[in-house]
């Protein structure tokens, strides 16, 4: 269409204001795997899909430990991803170094907002293609932030990011008021509830999915394979009987898969 | 007409021994609590030992603050190994860093006088000694600071280690047990206190084994 006149350089605006480099960076997010996240007043759960390019291969790692109280998942270009985590974690052993003092969250992500909005204004760069969930736990409580590739960061209370990411959204909007007061276990069980939903019918198995628990007096580590099974057994077993369960099955079947139809066929080996 | 020289110095030396002993299994790292300047006294209660790794303990003597900042960079730069390797140092790993961390500054040294012990990754108690600028040897053990002149040689002659000069080369454990260690280092410690002005108050012992570190304090004379 009219777009491709103005889309070859990220220095080039479009007559309608818009930077088409920029908007096609936040699609490669959504071609990437589910990744979620939610927060309580005292935890951050991340969790992510893993999905492996054929059955030969490992699934790539999508959610990585920044520091004891900051964890990140990430959709997109994974490699774009895996820098930019390593980023993160110079900033804070230097913050660290510096201030014997683990480095607010809400200062990390707009270094890394700061950091992607450069490549939106030089015209040989390109923007990273990778969207990233941002999980820590500092003085002022828990959070959840996510990196556009835009620039723009936000602050949630919960997050779905990757293919299929609206079914998990729609599970989320329902729930997320109940998030602030929920206990650790509660958390852990809505996180892998909300990857059910990315998954659309495929059954939920431990080794499916990643997720990783931060909060207070717990620093960032990842759940092993059997806790999660546990936590999977307690609603899977009765997937009818669950009220939510059920509903949230119908839901997912009814929402046509959006952004899911394109990505499924043709995803490009970096994308993840 | 003479040079003229500074009327300052950026070192200072607070003092102070560190001993450490390498065993089949266990490591044992010792230091005494005093922290001092000139001919007084600082703190009675100044720990000189300090985890880097699970499996690598330091302990240095010397300007406190340079100690103090190089244990810094090293607990930065084991951060970044772990995010790298996902796994901890191990003790020979740690060791290389620590000669190469003090060698960067060889012309402005850390005044640091350093003995690192831990396990090696065959479960080994390893002992590494250094000098200030990252001259590092591998033995069985070894004491530094002010006090080291009294102990070196009563553990030489108590722990008859071989050369590493010997072929065919031996290994540079000792053949003592873990309580047997233990008691000697409180001996060692308690003889240095007596006519070493700088170390006394208490004496600071780590153990380190395969399942973890045990901590055990003693007093030492006080004058």
């Amino acid at each position: 269409m009219f777009r491709n006149q103005y889309d070859t350089d990220v220095t080039t605006w479009s007559p309608t204001g818009r930077l088409f480099q920029v908007e096609y960076a936040m699609e490669a997010v959504k071609q990437g795997s589910a990744a979620i996240g939610l927060r309580s007043r005292s935890h951050v759960v991340l969790a992510s899909v893993n999905k492996a390019q054929s059955e030969l291969s490992s699934h790539q790692r999508k959610i990585f430990k920044v520091d004891d109280h900051i964890g990140v998942a990430i959709a997109g270009l994974t490699a774009d991803g895996r820098v930019l985590s390593r980023y993160m974690r110079s900033e804070s052993i230097n913050h660290s170094f510096t201030y014997e003092s683990p480095l607010p969250v809400g200062r990390l992500v707009v270094r890394l907002a700061d950091k992607a909005q450069v490549c939106t204004q030089r015209s040989w760069k390109r923007p990273y293609g990778v969207g990233l969930l941002v999980g820590g736990l500092d003085e002022s409580g828990a959070h959840l932030y996510y990196n556009c590739p835009s620039g723009n960061y936000f602050e949630y209370q919960a997050f779905a990011i990757g293919s299929r990411s609206q079914a998990a959204k729609t599970y989320l909007e329902r729930r997320f008021k109940s998030f602030n007061e929920s206990s650790r276990e509660d958390l852990i069980k809505d996180a892998i509830l909300a990857i059910r939903e990315t998954l659309q019918g495929e059954t939920l198995k431990s080794s499916l999915c990643t997720v990783s628990v931060l909060g207070v007096d717990e620093p960032f580590h990842f759940l092993d394979q059997e806790s999660i099974q546990k936590v999977i057994d307690t609603f899977e077993k009765v997937p009818e009987e669950e009220e939510d369960g059920g509903e949230a099955e119908a839901e997912a079947a009814a929402a046509p898969a959006e952004q899911g139809g394109a990505g499924d066929q043709d995803v490009a080996p970096m994308e993840m | 007409m003479t040079k003229q020289h500074a009327n300052w110095s950026p070192y200072d030396n607070n003092g102070g021994t560190c001993v450490a002993i390498a065993g089949s299994d266990y490591c044992v790292i010792a230091a005494d609590t005093r922290m001092s300047t000139g001919y007084s006294i600082l703190s009675r209660d100044y720990s000189k030992i300090h985890k880097l790794a699970d499996k690598a303990v330091l302990s240095s003597s010397g300007f406190q603050a340079d100690v103090k900042a190089l244990q810094k960079v090293l607990k930065s730069r084991h951060l970044v190994y772990q995010h790298q390797h996902n796994k901890q140092m191990s003790c020979p790993a740690m060791a290389q860093l620590l000669s190469n961390t003090l060698y960067f500054k060889r012309f402005f040294p850390y005044y640091a006088f350093n003995v690192l012990g831990g396990l090696d990754e065959e479960g080994k108690g390893c002992v590494f000694t250094y000098d200030a600028v990252g001259s590092y040897e591998k033995v069985g053990y070894s004491a530094q600071g002010s006090g080291s002149t009294l102990i070196m040689p009563f553990l030489d002659n108590q722990l008859k280690s071989p050369s590493p000069l010997l072929l065919p080369a031996q290994d540079a454990i000792t053949p003592l047990s873990e309580p047997e260690a233990v008691d000697l280092v409180k001996t060692v410690f308690a003889s240095a206190t007596e006519r070493d002005i700088y170390t006394g108050d208490k004496l600071e012992i780590m153990i380190l084994k395969a399942d973890g570190i045990r901590t055990e304090v003693m007093e030492l004379r006080k004058d």
